[in-house]
């Protein structure tokens, strides 16, 4: 997954207060994860995770994530999301995009700022985000340093296994 | 400026003599728990060194008895796990089991002062011990266990002052409804709870309000220390520990002022508890095919007692399935002991093992296509307790247990006067 330079991207928009049972409902919790991204929002938007392609972009309203710390933010790496942007993410889902290495941006005012299917276009060097369909910027929140690293190494697995305190996937 | 309880106890476990809101700190963990979801292939990695042995402990709730052979699968990753590094505080499915969060409040394994992690989103459930708890991501989990620490961002802090007393049909789970109700979601800013209501609240009440938090979307939930609270940890746990209170200049995102005496039973409409609660009256009448008590929030020897009372000498409405699940084995023996499961299945309820059963939707009691339950758990979201086309009402244990004798959505008052 790209965390540096620019990416640009087609725009998908949910709204406020998307929770993770949306993204990742528990009848599939056993299946593998690539198998899991089939069903990604399969409740509030039946057909979704065959229309998307990779490297589109997701916006959120407020709240993107709410609810349980099931690996939701993974199904979103593994169906080769951009990126995030939200209004806010809940800090629980933050906290899984760093743990699954899924880049997402806080960015204050963003989902007013594009309709669906508008192209977005993202630096992670500043963290600023510009709508190429309307030519609107926006200031994301900066992803700090500290999580930048794991951001970009792929997650923390890849970070403990280095070390050699985890297994590598069975 | 001083620090709130949760910028204290960040503060002293990472280390340095102050914390304030847009931090990102790096704490000591004191304690891990581990759920049966972690040892899921899909997300299990083994692990190959531990920080300490003595901080974790192991718990198999989400689906007990095993469900289906993918969950006997993660229940043996788990033995195996707890095996290979002598883990002493282990939940296996017998005499120890129940629902991690409750597992922490009976053997107050949260002490205050101090963090700990789990990877499931009501870990916020021990911030009623005065404990920095709050849900992190499986791979968080990993890195506390094999590493010893984990990160934080410092999110502002809303005080929610308790004051008054309690009406008889009014419980913590409504006052929660009120607050969901009208302040919407908390996200990325933490709760603190205190005032002088908190000396007529019992560790279950509490337990409840901090439980629920999660569904604020607060990041940390803690309540403030007292003597109930210290007697209640100092019975089970001998360890030492140091609870922290506010600072009397501590500062506030905001002070909000909950009177416990004038919340009235409420109900939650479907598929969220933020800005979509009713009175109970204006909800009367709705009918229902599942009601629901039970969970971390409100799996208590206190809710089984409220149920216990408004079912008593009556039926449940032969339309309805009464589902209550205990929320560990020791709540379970102990409701044996005084009676209450006995009043419940005579009035027709059906009673299961501590599990996370039916408020996860994994098993014992899903919901079909079209379906209306009113559940005393943790969450309405569409889909969260079966099909996504059924309709899930949140209420308390008093409502629910109303509810189920009624066939349809009821108010408990006129049966706890
Ligand atoms: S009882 Fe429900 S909310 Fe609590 S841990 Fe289990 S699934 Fe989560």
């Amino acid at each position: 997954m790209n965390i540096t330079g620019k990416i640009t991207g087609k725009v998908w928009k949910f709204g406020d207060n998307i929770n993770t049972d949306l993204i990742l409902p528990m009848k599939i919790y056993y299946l593998t994860p690539q198998e899991q991204t089939r069903y990604v929002f399969e409740a509030n938007r039946p057909g979704w995770a065959d229309e998307v392609e990779a490297g589109d972009i997701i916006i959120g309203g407020r709240n993107f994530g709410m609810g349980s710390s099931r690996p939701a933010a993974r199904s979103l790496k593994n169906l080769a999301i951009g990126c995030l942007l939200a209004d806010s993410i809940n800090g629980l889902f933050y906290r899984n995009c760093v743990n699954w290495g899924f880049p997402a941006l806080e960015v204050p005012g963003v989902d007013a700022a594009f309709d669906e299917g508008d192209t977005a276009e993202i630096s992670f060097d500043d963290f600023a985000v510009r709508n190429l369909t309307t030519g609107a910027n926006l200031e994301g929140i900066a992803m700090p340093e500290q999580l930048l690293k794991i951001f970009k190494a792929g997650g923390i697995y890849p970070l403990l296994e280095a070390e050699g305190l985890i297994a590598p996937p069975a | 400026m001083g620090m709130t309880i949760i910028e204290k106890i960040l503060a002293r476990a990472s280390g340095v003599a102050k914390v304030s809101p847009g931090d990102l700190v790096s704490v000591r963990v004191d304690t891990v728990v581990m759920f049966d979801n972690n040892f899921i292939p899909n997300i299990w990695r083994e692990i190959l060194k531990l920080d300490d042995p003595k901080k974790l402990v192991v718990v198999f709730d989400h689906r007990v008895p095993a469900s289906h052979i993918p969950s006997a699968i993660s229940h043996q990753n788990g033995r195996r796990f707890v095996e290979k590094f002598g883990i002493e505080r282990f939940h296996d499915i017998g005499p120890k089991q129940g629902i991690c969060h409750v597992l922490v409040a009976d053997h107050a394994y949260a002490l205050p002062g101090t963090v700990l992690v789990c990877s499931d989103s009501h870990t916020c459930s021990a911030g009623a011990f005065n404990c920095a708890a709050r849900g992190v991501g499986a791979p968080d989990i990993m890195y506390a266990a094999t590493k010893g620490e984990t990160w934080y961002r410092v999110g502002e802090t809303i005080r929610y002052q308790l004051e008054g007393a309690l009406s008889p049909a009014v419980s913590m789970k409504d006052v929660f409804l009120h607050i969901a109700d009208t302040y919407g979601e908390h996200a990325n800013t933490n709760v603190e709870y205190g005032g002088p209501a908190l000396g007529g609240l019992s560790i279950n009440a509490r337990r409840t309000l901090a439980t629920m938090s999660a569904e604020l979307s607060a990041e940390f939930a803690t309540f403030e220390a007292d003597e109930i609270l210290l007697d209640y940890i100092r019975a089970r746990n001998p360890a030492p520990f140091e609870a922290q209170a506010p600072d009397a200049n501590a500062e506030y995102a905001d002070v909000r002022t909950i009177r416990l005496d004038e919340i009235e039973p409420l109900v939650a409409l479907p598929d969220t508890v933020l800005n979509n609660s009713r009175p109970v009256a204006e909800v009367a009448g709705e009918r229902i095919d599942q009601a629901f008590i039970g969970s971390c929030a409100n799996g208590t020897l206190d809710d089984l007692t409220v149920a216990a009372k408004v079912v008593a000498g009556r039926q449940v409405s032969p339309k309805v399935r009464l589902i209550i699940t205990p929320g560990s084995q020791t709540i379970y023996r102990e409701a044996v002991a005084k009676g209450i499961i006995g009043t419940l299945i005579e009035a027709g309820a059906v009673i299961t093992n501590p599990t996370c059963g039916a408020c996860s939707g994994g098993h014992l009691g899903v919901l079909g296509p079209n379906e209306t339950c009113i559940t005393a758990s943790t969450r309405n979201f569409k889909g969260r307790m079966g099909d996504p086309s059924a309709r899930i009402f949140m209420a308390s244990p008093a409502t629910v247990a109303a509810s189920a004798l009624k066939g349809e959505i009821a108010d408990p008052s006129e049966f706890l006067r």
